[in-house]
C-alpha cells in the first residue's frame, strides 16, 4: 500500500516535471492584482485626472465644470508662469551642475578603503535621515538675517540678507538642496564604484598611471550607468522641487523663486483655481517623463542594460 | 598592493565634514538653549547654561499627538506595502506572459510619476471619497507611492533566487503558495527589511499629501508641525530645532541599527 502509493507520487513528479519544461509550478497573474489595482487608483487614476481637470474650473467644492481651453489660454498669457518655467530650469540645472561632482567624489571616496571612512561616510550620510521639512527649517533658522549666522558673520555674508534678492534666494535654494540631495547621489556613485573591477586599476598602475589619471579615464567612464540613474533622478527631482522653496523663500521675494510646482500648490490650494494648478501639473508630468526618456534614449542606456548587468 | 594617502580626497572630505557637520552642530546645540541664549550668543557659541526645556516644551505644544498620527501612518504604509508588494514581486520574478511584464512596466513607469504632479487630483479622488483630513487619506496615497521603489528593490532580491531551488520545490509538487511563504519570502529577507526601511522612511519624513490631505490640529504629523511651528513662532529656534531633533530620533535608531537595510533600500533604484 505505502509502496503503491509512493509510486504513484514519484509518477506525478515526473510529469509535472516534463510539462512544464524546466519543471516549475508557476504563480498565476493573481499574485499581481492587489498591488496593481491599488496602484492604479491612488496612482495612475490621479495622473489621468490631472490631464481632465485641467480642461475644467474647479474650486475646491462641489463639483468641477469643463471650460475648455480657459485654463491653458490664460497660462499662456501669465508672466508669472513664464517666469516658473524658466526658473524651474535655472534651478534643476544648477542642481545637477553642483550635485554631480560633489556626489560623484564623495561616493568614489565612500567607496575606497581609508582609514576613519566608515566613521566618516556615517555622519557624511545623516542628511538622508532628516525630512526636507526639517531641512528647509533648520536652514531657514540658521539663514535668518537676524537672528542667524548672517549677524555673526558679516564678513561672510555681508548684509545678511541672502533670500532678499532673486539671485541670493537662487542660491541658498541650490545649496540647501546640495546638502540634502548629495549623501543619496553618493550613495549611488558609492555602489557604482564598488562594482568596478579592481583589475582595472591594477592594470593601469602597472602601466604607471597616477590617481587621477585612474580617476579619470577608469572610474569616470565605468560609473557612466550610475551617472545617467543619478542624473534623472536629479532632474525630475529639480523639476518638483517644492518643499524647500515653500518653507525657505514662499516663492519670493515676490515672485522671484516661485517655480512650476509652488506656482501649481498656489493656484489650487491658495487660490483655490484647481483647473489652472492641473495645467501646470500636467506640463509638469509631461515635461518630466520627455526628459527621463530623452536623457534614456541619448545615453543609449536602454541598449547598455545588459552590459552593465554582465560586470 | 600599497597605496599611497590621497591627500586630495583627505582634505575634500574634510571640507565636506564640515559642509554637513556644521549646521548639524547648530541644530543639536541650539536644542539645549534658552530662548534668550540663542539671540544674545548667537547660533554658534557654545551655551552657559545647558537646559531640557525645550523638549518638555514640545510636547506640551502637541509634540506627542503629532509623533502618534505619524508613527500610525508609517505602520499602516509599512503594513500595505508588505501584504501588496512581495506577492506582486513574485508574480513579476516567477509568472510567464504578456500581462505581467505589462504589470511590471506600469510600475516601473510609475518611477517617473512624481508626487508634486498628482496633488490636485489626489486632493479631488480624496475628498470625493470621504477621506479628507483623516489619517486613512494621508496613508494610502503615501503607500501607493512607495510601490514602485520598493517592487524594484524587491523583484531585485527574488531574481537572485536560483532556478535549481524552484525545481527542487517542484519535486515535491510544491503549490505557488508554498513556494512563496517557504523559498521566496525567507530567501529574500534583506530585500524585504530594504523595502520595509525605506517605505518606513518615506512615510515618516512625508510631508506633501499631509499638507494637502490634512488640516485638523488631530491629524497632523510632525512634518506638518514642524511647518507650522516655524510658520507661527519662527523666532522660537530652540523651540523648533528640539521639535526636529525629537522627529529624526526613532530613524536614528533604525540608522544605527539597521544601517544596510536602510543603505540598500535607497539604493535601490539604480544601486542593483
Amino acid at each position: 500500500m505505502s509502496a503503491l502509493s509512493l509510486g504513484s507520487a514519484s509518477g506525478r513528479r515526473v510529469r509535472a516535471g516534463r510539462r512544464s519544461g524546466v519543471g516549475v509550478t508557476r504563480p498565476g497573474i493573481v499574485w499581481a492584482v492587489p498591488a496593481t489595482v491599488f496602484f492604479l487608483l491612488f496612482a495612475l487614476l490621479p495622473l489621468v485626472l490631472v490631464a481632465v481637470l485641467s480642461f475644467t474650473s474647479w474650486d475646491g467644492v462641489g463639483a468641477p465644470t469643463f471650460n475648455g481651453l480657459d485654463n491653458w489660454t490664460k497660462l499662456l498669457h501669465d508672466p508669472v508662469m513664464t517666469q516658473s518655467i524658466w526658473l524651474t530650469l535655472v534651478l534643476t540645472v544648477a542642481g545637477v551642475v553642483v550635485q554631480t561632482p560633489v556626489s560623484i567624489l564623495l561616493g568614489v571616496w565612500a567607496a575606497g578603503h581609508q582609514r576613519n571612512r566608515a566613521v566618516l561616510s556615517a555622519i557624511f550620510f545623516i542628511p538622508l535621515l532628516l525630512s526636507a521639512t526639517a531641512i528647509s527649517v533648520v536652514w531657514r533658522a540658521i539663514l535668518d538675517p537676524n537672528f542667524g549666522l548672517p549677524s555673526q558673520m558679516q564678513w561672510l555674508f555681508g548684509d545678511g540678507n541672502l533670500m532678499g534678492d532673486q539671485s541670493g534666494a537662487i542660491a541658498v535654494l541650490t545649496f540647501v538642496g546640495m546638502w540634502q540631495w548629495t549623501p543619496m547621489h553618493a550613495l549611488l556613485y558609492q555602489g557604482g564604484a564598488r562594482a568596478i573591477p579592481q583589475v582595472l586599476y591594477q592594470a593601469a598602475s602597472i602601466d604607471g598611471a597616477g590617481k587621477v589619471r585612474q580617476f579619470l579615464h577608469i572610474t569616470l567612464p565605468q560609473l557612466r550607468n550610475t551617472m545617467i540613474t543619478s542624473v534623472i533622478l536629479m532632474l525630475v527631482g529639480g523639476l518638483t522641487t517644492f518643499d524647500t522653496v515653500l518653507i525657505l523663500t514662499q516663492g519670493g521675494p515676490g515672485t522671484d523663486t516661485t517655480n512650476s510646482a509652488f506656482y501649481m500648490y498656489q493656484q489650487a490650494f491658495k487660490s483655490f483655481d484647481f483647473g489652472s494648478g492641473s495645467a501646470i501639473a500636467l506640463v509638469l508630468v509631461v515635461v518630466a517623463t520627455l526628459i527621463s526618456l530623452a536623457v534614456v534614449r541619448l545615453s543609449g542606456y536602454d541598449k547598455m542594460r545588459s552590459t552593465s548587468e554582465g560586470l | 598592493m600599497r597605496r599611497r594617502p590621497n591627500y586630495l580626497a583627505g582634505l575634500g572630505s574634510l571640507v565636506w565634514l564640515v559642509v554637513v557637520g556644521f549646521p548639524l552642530y547648530v541644530l543639536l546645540i541650539s536644542t539645549f538653549r534658552t530662548r534668550a541664549s540663542y539671540s544674545s550668543e548667537g547660533p554658534l557659541s557654545f551655551p552657559e547654561h545647558l537646559t531640557l526645556q525645550n523638549y518638555f516644551d514640545d510636547f506640551s505644544n502637541g509634540f506627542g499627538q503629532d509623533f502618534l498620527n505619524t508613527l500610525i501612518v508609517t505602520v499602516s504604509v509599512v503594513a500595505i506595502v508588505l501584504l501588496v508588494v512581495p506577492p506582486l514581486a513574485y508574480a513579476i520574478v516567477r509568472a510567464r506572459g504578456r500581462t505581467i511584464s505589462t504589470v511590471f512596466r506600469i510600475f516601473l513607469l510609475g518611477l517617473a510619476i512624481p508626487a508634486q504632479a498628482v496633488i490636485v487630483p489626489m486632493f479631488y479622488v480624496i475628498s470625493k471619497a470621504g477621506l479628507y483630513d483623516q489619517l486613512i487619506g494621508v496613508i494610502l496615497p503615501t503607500a501607493a507611492f512607495c510601490l514602485p521603489v520598493c517592487t524594484l528593490v524587491l523583484t531585485g532580491a527574488m531574481r537572485d533566487i536560483t532556478n535549481e531551488l524552484y525545481e527542487a520545490m517542484a519535486m515535491d509538487g510544491a503549490t505557488p503558495w508554498r513556494v512563496f511563504w517557504q523559498l521566496v519570502v525567507p530567501l529574500s529577507k534583506g530585500g524585504l527589511s530594504s523595502v520595509v526601511v525605506f517605505s518606513a522612511l518615506q512615510a515618516w519624513n512625508g510631508f506633501l499629501f499631509p499638507l494637502i490631505l490634512t488640516q485638523s490640529e488631530s491629524t497632523k504629523v510632525i512634518t506638518l508641525g514642524l511647518y507650522n511651528f516655524q510658520t507661527e513662532h519662527g523666532v522660537d529656534v530652540p523651540g523648533l530645532t528640539s521639535a526636529v531633533v525629537l522627529s529624526m530620533l526613532p530613524i536614528f535608531i533604525v540608522y544605527l541599527f539597521a544601517r544596510r537595510a536602510l543603505v540598500q533600500g535607497l539604493m535601490g533604484v539604480g544601486g542593483k
